[in-house]
């Protein structure tokens, strides 16, 4: 499948485009009732539509918001958020650091741009692309870009409907985000050394609920998730990773 | 159409977090190497932050909760993720119903 790069020849633009839109579809599509059920949750948090829709705009990190509107009360609790958004957001970084050297056709201003979009879906997409040919503009705007279409339409749409809905506890509702975090999860399952630090993150996290109550349970369930992992990993493997 | 101010600060904290943490790779191309033990603690964050938001309620709340995550973390491992979702919210509503 290794077919050799061809910087001079022109790319089909159009042709970029179609694959982006093409392999962007399906996860459009499972964006969705994804999308409205947070905003469903966000009118039962006391959200109107447009902070809910603002959310997505601006934050357009799944994961990070579903967490945010857990540890949402009143008043809002700025700190927590931030912090947790960080600890959540905080792949971005590697994300990023291993697709830009790969966008080589890309301006600073086009990566700048670019990676206001880069969410887990359209990273690996991107990333699969690379594997067989240069990365192109016209193929990561298209992958990239559509996704929020769908995640801020179905995040209106469910912000206005869920305040018809009422108390999301008698549909069973507010357990929606255990069971979305726990599906979410089981995605970054990776074996022994992912069982320890979710063994122990959710351990010292309820223990600290009971004696301290919220917001510390989430740091301290992080970082001692993180120390498990670290203590569970093999050592001696401290070559450099081939980039 | 209402934005509360201080949920707007909240948003544009989270907001400026996450483009900052999605734009700082381009800047670490080549410096960041994570490797072995670094890097399991790296890729653990995510699940090791996710597992501590919902702790509280799935293991906290009651037996209803706590079974029906376990229900639910079975579920995940054979299903997509809305249907997880449905699992673990329809496994819930019942047990709740048994309980009283």
């Amino acid at each position: 499948m290794n077919k050799p790069f061809a910087p001079s020849a022109p790319v089909d633009m159009a042709r970029e485009r179609a694959a982006g839109i093409r392999d962007i579809m399906p996860v459009m599509i499972a964006a969705a009732p994804i999308g409205l059920l947070f905003g469903a949750l966000c009118a039962g948090k006391g959200l109107s539509p447009a902070e809910a829709g603002l959310m997505s705009v601006l934050v357009f990190a799944g994961g990070a918001q579903f967490a945010a509107l857990e540890l949402w009360t009143w008043p809002v609790p700025i700190a927590t958020l931030a912090f947790s958004t960080l600890l959540i957001n905080a792949r971005h970084i590697l994300m990023g650091a291993s697709l830009a050297p790969k966008m080589r056709g890309f301006s600073l201003g086009q990566k700048l741009a670019g990676f206001y979009v880069l969410t887990d879906e359209s990273w690996a997409l991107a990333e699969r692309r690379a594997k067989d040919r240069p990365l192109t503009p016209a193929y990561w705007f298209a992958v990239a870009g559509l996704l929020p279409l769908s995640w801020v339409g179905a995040t209106i749409a469910g912000a206005v409907l869920g305040s018809f809905l009422g108390d999301p506890a008698r549909i069973g509702a507010d357990f929606a985000f255990t069971a979305l975090f726990i599906g979410l999860i089981a995605g970054f399952w990776n074996g022994r050394v992912s069982a320890a630090a979710i063994g122990a993150s959710a351990a010292a996290s309820a223990a600290t609920y009971f004696a301290f109550g919220p917001p510390w349970h989430v740091a301290a369930g992080a970082l001692t998730g993180i120390a498990a992992a670290y203590v569970a990993a093999p050592a001696g493997e401290d070559a450099p990773e081939a980039a | 159409m209402t934005i509360d101010p201080t949920t707007l600060a909240a948003i544009l904290a989270m907001a400026v977090i996450t483009y900052l943490t999605r734009i700082a790779g381009i800047f670490l191309v080549g410096r960041l190497a994570l490797s072995g033990r670094a890097k399991a603690a790296f890729d653990a964050i995510p699940p090791a932050v996710l597992v501590a938001v919902i702790a509280p309620t799935a293991l906290a709340t009651g037996w209803p909760e706590t079974l029906a995550a376990l229900v639910t973390a079975v579920a995940a491992t054979r299903l997509p993720l809305l249907a997880t979702i449905a699992v673990g919210v329809a496994s819930v509503v019942l047990l709740r119903m048994v309980a009283g």
